[in-house]
């Protein structure tokens, strides 16, 4: 009796298996042009097959530092991938781990894979440097994108989009400092994420006569992010917050709220809840990477690398920001936000 | 495990037959599902079936594969350590900070972080063994304070989270060929010391007293004082273990990434746990084996790497990783279940 609820709890899970990648291998069939079937499930195959114009047919992987595509931001980048994806006729995958030493393992997972160009996040360009150069030497162009604007041209990428973080915090930093800022909260989410260094490093520099204080908070535990600076702006002293993620920002307004402090508030990258906080006045602004970019782009940059053998950027990074968010043209970016693409 | 039943010397002299040895043992389930996970994406996808597939495998297994084993072994003596994954960032932050920041040549890094990986390892021993304090919450405490000490030192000492290592420091010709080099078909060598480290900890297990006395520990570590086994010395150089194989990877990290990184191997512990026990060790201690271990490691790595060569959509990877891990589980069970009723 024992063995038999055995037998069916695995037959179950077998089913739940099969039944979600049927869907998935039509996908791979319809969109690897030339190629035979090769699929598990190719009895499955053959419906709805003739359903989906195939235009260049190439698999394209997106490897980036996270752990998968559920926050606002990545969310984002992930649309802006597949609809170049859909219109390149190409089949993508994005995929992530913010372990770096994992990450690494995806991109060298890609490559025996043979697919026909990556994407990449380059949080540490030192330690992808070796992977990229595989790619390169079987013939896969990369395209590096988000952080690493500034090192992807020691790498073997064929280009960069992204935005140069410095520059956008100094520019953040700057209209911080020209709205009467004198001390400015700088929480850094992810501690092993070199561009959130140099986000904060660029508010201090463009924020002229300003001091900024970074503090230790994590992503993945907001509620603890949320205490974490509800503590520092009880200090009446700091009067303005610059978040680096429009999640931590929304815990912020609430930890500023709640704490009864005047600090202004504004923010990297946006999210639905940041635009309407715009316009209620309570985040004063927020600096936008224009994520969808990251993700869109480097479709078009390796299929016309691989059908032309065209670069984008002349050796340098393509700037996908920085855009500033704020009242006077919030009512605009909002309807983007409800499409996906900002 | 019966260390002191002499009731029981009579049924433990008996010569059990060969099939009956070998369907038994902790591992077989796991080996049976791996080759399941093997077959399972050598269909399901165009290129598992590969070379280039393997090392894409077997590399990140390795490392993997190498704390499974030290935390089986640990947790066959009857104990857990949830800092082994931070203690890898951790030790490859302190090679860093010791070379790139204070300049010390790399062999004299090396054994500093080594010294330390030992004193981490005596830390969590000594501490569950005086406060008599469960494993699980002492090795957190650690967890959190490598974690936290390793961010700490280097925001303080090089403002950084991300330290890269100048070639002066990375291209030490005898580190970048014992820790970082590929000596054929795309195999990294992480890979040799892997199978080494299985066979050394599986002869240490079954045929040497230290392995009995793992066994006895894990088992019911009263007992095993009475009858003279060190039980302390076992369980901290136990730890120590796991705390030394952490600073290897750490080397392996840190000479083929040429940098370290604040948060490397953060949530690792979980995934060493779980190859240990899809490799048969059970949570209580006292049974297990460091093959399986290696295969759950091996089985862990194919579902990974193998649903990124599937290329179904990511959004569902999680779902797939789980239910995965969940059937290997589960006819490892199954597997085990049967073949003790059969041959009892």
């Amino acid at each position: 009796m024992k063995g038999r609820i055995w037998v069916a709890l695995v037959l179950a899970l077998v089913l739940v298996v099969s039944a979600c990648s049927s869907d998935d291998s039509d996908d791979t069939t319809t969109t690897a042009a030339g190629d035979t079937e090769t699929t598990a499930s190719d009895t499955e195959t053959t419906a709805g097959g003739d359903s989906q114009v195939s235009q260049t047919g190439f698999d394209f992987d997106l490897i980036f530092h996270d752990k998968d595509a559920s926050g606002t931001f990545w969310g984002v980048m992930k649309n802006g991938f597949d609809a170049a994806c859909d219109a390149w006729g190409a089949s993508c995958n994005m995929i992530g781990d913010p372990d770096i030493t994992k990450q690494a393992a995806l991109v060298d997972t890609s490559i025996a894979n043979a697919v026909d160009g990556i994407v990449l996040t380059l949080p540490n360009a030192d330690a992808l440097r070796d992977s990229i150069q595989r790619a390169a030497d079987a013939g896969i162009p990369v395209v590096t994108i988000n952080s690493g604007s500034d090192v992807f041209a020691t790498t073997a990428a064929i280009g960069h989009a992204g935005q140069d973080e410095f520059i956008a915090g100094q520019g953040a930093g700057a209209r911080l400092a020209a709205e009467g800022a004198t001390n400015i909260l700088c929480p850094i989410h992810e501690a092993n994420n070199a561009a959130l260094q140099a986000r904060c490093a660029g508010v201090e520099a463009g924020a002229t006569g300003a001091t900024v204080n970074q503090v230790q908070i994590d992503v993945a535990n907001l509620d603890a992010a949320f205490e974490t600076i509800k503590t520092e702006v009880s200090d009446e002293s700091v009067d303005a917050v610059i978040t680096l993620n429009p999640d931590v920002s929304i815990r912020a307004r609430d930890a500023i709220a709640e704490a009864g402090s005047s600090a202004m508030l504004a923010t990297f990258d946006l999210g639905e809840e940041v635009l309407n906080s715009i316009e209620a006045g309570t985040i004063l602004f927020a600096v936008d990477q224009q994520q969808y970019l990251q993700g869109n782009l480097p479709v078009a940059m390796l299929a016309l690398n691989i059908q032309s053998g065209l670069v984008v950027g002349g050796g340098l990074a393509v700037l996908t920001g920085p855009g500033f968010v704020d009242a006077s043209n919030v009512a605009q970016v909002k309807d983007g936000v409800a499409a996906g693409t900002r | 495990m019966t260390v002191d039943a002499p009731a029981a010397t009579d049924d433990r002299l008996v010569q059990a037959g060969l099939a009956k040895k070998v369907l038994t043992r902790p591992e077989f389930g796991s080996i049976i599902g791996a080759v399941a996970v093997f077959i399972f994406f050598s269909l399901a996808t165009e290129n598992f079936f590969s070379v280039d597939a393997m090392s894409a495998v077997l590399n990140p297994a390795s490392t993997l594969g190498i704390m499974s084993v030290a935390v089986a072994l640990l947790m066959i003596g009857g104990e857990f350590d949830l800092s082994s994954g931070a203690l890898i960032g951790g030790l490859g932050m302190t090679m860093a900070l010791l070379t790139a920041n204070a300049g010390l040549p790399v062999w004299l890094a090396m054994i500093l972080s080594l010294a330390l990986a030992v004193g981490v390892g005596m830390f969590n021993g000594f501490m569950v063994i005086k406060t008599k304090l469960p494993s699980f919450i002492v090795t957190l405490g650690t967890f959190f304070i490598v974690q936290g000490a390793g961010l700490g030192f280097a925001r303080l000492i090089s403002g950084q989270t991300t330290i890269y290592l100048s070639d002066e420091f990375a291209n030490v010709d005898f580190a970048k060929w014992l820790f970082a080099s590929t000596p054929f078909a795309g195999i990294r060598i992480p890979v040799y010391f892997w199978i080494a480290i299985t066979a050394l900890a599986t002869y240490l297990l079954l045929r040497t007293r230290y392995g009995n006395w793992i066994f006895s520990v894990g088992g019911n570590a009263e007992s095993a004082r009475a009858v003279g086994v060190p039980v302390n010395r076992v369980k901290i150089a136990l730890f120590v273990n796991v705390s030394v194989s952490a600073w290897l990877v750490a080397m392996f990290n840190t000479f083929r990434f040429e940098s370290a990184q604040i948060g490397t191997g953060v949530g690792s512990e979980f995934e060493f746990i779980i190859a240990a026990v899809i490799g048969g060790c059970l949570l209580t201690g006292g049974y297990g084996s460091a093959i399986g271990a290696s295969i759950g490691a091996l089985i862990f790595e194919m579902v990974r790497q193998g649903l990124a060569f599937a290329r179904w959509e990511a959004d569902w990877f999680k779902l797939f990783l789980g239910v995965m891990l969940l059937l290997a589980a589960l006819l490892n069970a199954w597997v085990r279940s049967r073949a003790q009723r059969a041959m009892s």
